[in-house]
């Protein structure tokens, strides 16, 4: 029998006692991989980075301010800039405010050439620019509440009532586009029908710029030169890249990642101290054959070696069980999640990771055993049965 | 046969101390999840606290009809003139409610705070207001007063400093506390003073208004969304406040309860070793019981009751830990509602130790049954054997 399958059947000597530490191992590495794709997501702002050659202008002291529509040409005008489109927070609510998605006045062309990953046919896109009062929503909200193509959406406005007073605003749903990253359960309409229809104070108002750059590699330069511009009018402005822009707001949330690691250290701590005491108990019952062993003439090198490396194989085959575990749940849980926090993905290096936490803390927890199973003198232990 | 029970159980419970190193295995199992879950309800607890304790008896806010936050409401001195003059209200404060960017301190990143403008009426209508340290801003002047955990969340605002909102210079002058709500995450400052700053002419966001104590408050609400030359509407601070921590603490519940599920999973597979260990260590005593007699039914019962024991030794010992470390412990989120900062306290409430120690006592015996059903079903012979 070969050293390996030594270790194999030492293992599954006691087959309850194994399995159920390796299921316990298995759920460490399941919450490990959960957490770890949490925070990532909340770290991210939930944004799968696409636009790498994309920048936000937002209002400087505030995302709550406005911007006139004006800045428009000026910014367009900059060295370095390719297009730029605006959107607007409309707030609003459909029904209940529990039906919450968010909903922006867009210039469609533009908008849809900005975001090319946001997918709508053409034949859509066109009926969307000849409608005034047309709108289009994301495919899976439309399913959700069950709107069809012609439908009359009515929305109640609650920053932005209309310039008659009334606060209904009723958009008519002309398409559906699918984001291809990611879900983005949002409703948009035309720019131009929110600007004419809205109180005074909300007219020729933008939120923020979503400006293209010609090269990704100037994008600080061209921030500082957008922000630059508008320093000293009326409307400063703060110009971030897409990424930046998500992650800063996500950590409004607060530090996701901190609750995160402290979850996670928990978990490790408890699942070190468990793993560690089966071993050692296991172990203890098998002393007598670790001298049998010695006595044939095993040296001490190789039987320690033997100790420590079932505990790492113990943590090793829990953590694959657990990460593969967690891509199952990831694919049920994945659609759930999207709609709240964006994208939900496990990054290529936590699977590294989780591995390499696996050999460490086999090797911790086999190193006590595998200490003692070398300090073993024959004589001691055969006296042990 | 309970005399039978207790001798046994007794028996089990006075050997604990010689396997101590697997039966700490089902208390730390439990006590992790214990810990992690009570920690991640209180933060549910403690945000939703602290927007309750927000509002306060007879006092209301007028807000445009419509909106549901103070950031999209907005109303003019005239309709302030009239609201402040209906019979029932008290006192009227008219304020302006401002976002700004300011460095957190936790992120080093800009968070949303609130800038108040307000009168003297701002502190009159909050009588829960006490300035802790320094003193309050004088009209007319570029002086604000700082909530103490505003202080402790963003950068910069300790007395003396000088802070820079939107293109003005602002002294921090005073320091003030309300009893943990979230005004505590506020900056207050003369309203006058802000609406010039902030290029905000003679407007106002809302209305905090104080009513007579025998004011028949629906009735008021309903005089006002009537009154043909306002756009307005009354609600009190508690209607207002409790929709508000809803959303997130639901966000927060589900959170903890699902990695609360998931470790517990964990956990009753740790405390099924633990049992099955404790059980196969004592396979030749148990033999020899039912040997002389005692029944099945004890054996099971006194494995379930060393399980529960030691469980609800770790429940309490995950709860205590959560409590020291974690009671009072103060952290911010963005209120969805007013698109701010709200700090608040963990709350390890007693109600969620109660919680804590029910899981505990659950996880125990879900870890005890299996074992002790084994326990009683070993053949006595083979098991007087030793094997």
């Amino acid at each position: 029998m070969s050293l390996l399958g030594l270790m194999w059947a030492n293992l599954f000597r006691k087959r309850t006692r194994t399995i159920l530490t390796l299921l316990s191992i298995t759920v460490a590495f399941l919450l490990y991989m959960l957490l770890q794709a949490v925070a990532a997501a909340f770290d991210s702002g939930g944004v799968n980075v696409v636009g790498v050659d994309r920048l936000i202008t937002s209002p400087k002291y505030s995302i709550v301010d406005s911007l006139p529509v004006n800045q428009k040409q000026q910014i367009l005008s900059i060295d370095g800039v390719v297009a730029v489109t605006q959107q607007q927070w409309f707030g609003g609510v459909y029904q209940d405010p529990k039906n919450f998605f968010p909903k922006y006045p867009v210039v469609p062309r533009e908008f849809f050439s900005m975001y090319p990953e946001f997918r709508i046919s053409e034949q859509q896109l066109a009926a969307f620019e000849r409608s005034r009062t047309g709108a289009v929503a994301e495919q899976a909200l439309a399913e959700q509440y069950g709107w069809k193509i012609g439908d009359v959406i009515p929305i109640q406005a609650d920053i932005w009532p209309k310039d008659d007073g009334s606060r209904l605003w009723e958009f008519e749903l002309v398409g559906t586009f699918v984001n291809e990253e990611q879900r983005s359960p949002q409703l948009m309409f035309q720019y131009d029908y929110f600007t004419e229809a809205v109180a005074e104070f909300g007219k020729d108002q933008v939120g923020w710029w979503t400006v293209r750059l010609d090269d990704p590699a100037r994008a600080s330069e061209v921030a500082a030169a957008i922000d630059a511009t508008f320093e000293n009018s009326l409307n400063p402005v703060r110009t971030a890249t897409e990424d930046e822009f998500a992650r800063q707001f996500a950590k409004q949330l607060g530090d996701i990642g901190f609750i995160a690691s402290i979850i996670i250290a928990a978990v490790f701590f408890t699942i070190i101290l468990l793993t560690g005491n089966t071993m050692t108990q296991a172990l203890h019952e098998r002393i007598p054959e670790l001298a049998v062993l010695k006595t044939l003439g095993f040296s001490d090198r190789v039987v320690s070696a033997m100790v420590l490396g079932e505990a790492v194989v113990l943590c090793l085959l829990g953590s694959l069980a657990g990460i593969g575990l967690a891509y199952l749940v990831r694919s049920a849980i994945a659609p759930v999640l999207e709609s709240f926090i964006g994208a939900f993905d496990f990054a290529p290096l936590s699977v590294i990771y989780a591995l390499g936490l696996a050999l460490l803390i086999g090797l911790v927890i086999g190193l006590m055993p595998a200490l003692s199973a070398r300090r073993l003198t024959i004589v001691d232990a055969l006296r042990e049965r | 046969m309970f005399a039978q029970i207790y001798e046994i159980t007794l028996m089990n419970l006075r050997n604990l101390t010689s396997r101590l190193g697997s039966s700490s295995v089902i208390v730390v199992g439990i006590a992790g999840v214990v810990a992690v879950l009570v920690g991640l309800l209180s933060m549910a607890v403690g945000f939703t606290r602290a927007l309750e304790t927000t509002s306060f008896e007879n006092r209301a806010l007028v807000l445009r009809d419509g909106s549901n936050s103070e950031l999209s409401s907005g109303l003019d001195v005239a309709a302030y003139n009239i609201v402040s003059r209906l019979e029932g209200i008290r006192v009227a404060s008219g304020e302006l409610y401002v976002i700004a960017d300011i460095p957190k301190q936790e992120t080093g990143t800009p968070a949303n705070l609130v800038i108040r403008g307000m009168r003297e009426a701002g502190i009159e209508v909050r009588p829960e207001v006490s300035v802790v340290a320094g003193r309050m801003f004088e009209p007319g002047r570029s002086e604000l007063l700082a909530g103490v955990k505003a202080v402790a969340e963003f950068e910069g605002l300790e007395l003396g400093s000088k802070v820079e909102f939107r293109a003005s210079s602002w002294t921090v002058v005073g320091h003030f506390e309300t009893g943990g709500s979230a005004y505590e995450s506020e900056v207050w400052v003369d309203l006058p003073v802000a609406q010039a700053n902030f290029r905000r002419g003679g407007f106002l966001s809302s209305m905090r208004v104080l009513l007579d104590e025998s004011v028949d408050v629906a009735e008021l609400a309903r005089r006002i969304t009537a009154d043909p030359r306002l756009d307005l509407k009354l609600v009190t601070e508690e209607e207002f406040y409790a929709g508000q921590a809803e959303d997130r603490a639901a966000l927060i519940n589900t959170f903890g309860y699902s990695v609360g599920v998931i470790m517990a999973i964990g956990a009753v597979f740790a405390a099924l070793n633990t049992m099955y260990s404790a059980v196969s260590s004592r396979t030749v005593e148990i033999a020899t019981l039912r040997a002389l007699g005692f029944g099945a039914l004890p054996v099971v019962v006194s494995v379930i009751i060393e399980a529960l024991a030691l469980a609800l030794f770790g429940g309490l010992l995950g709860a205590a830990v959560v409590y020291l470390l974690f009671d009072g412990y103060t952290a911010s989120t963005l209120n969805n509602a007013s698109f701010s900062q709200v700090a608040f306290d963990f709350a390890v409430t007693p109600g969620l130790l109660k919680t804590g120690v029910i899981w505990a006592l659950g996880l125990g015996f879900l870890g005890g049954l299996f074992p002790a059903v084994r326990a009683a079903r070993l053949p006595i012979t083979t098991a007087l054997r030793g094997e």
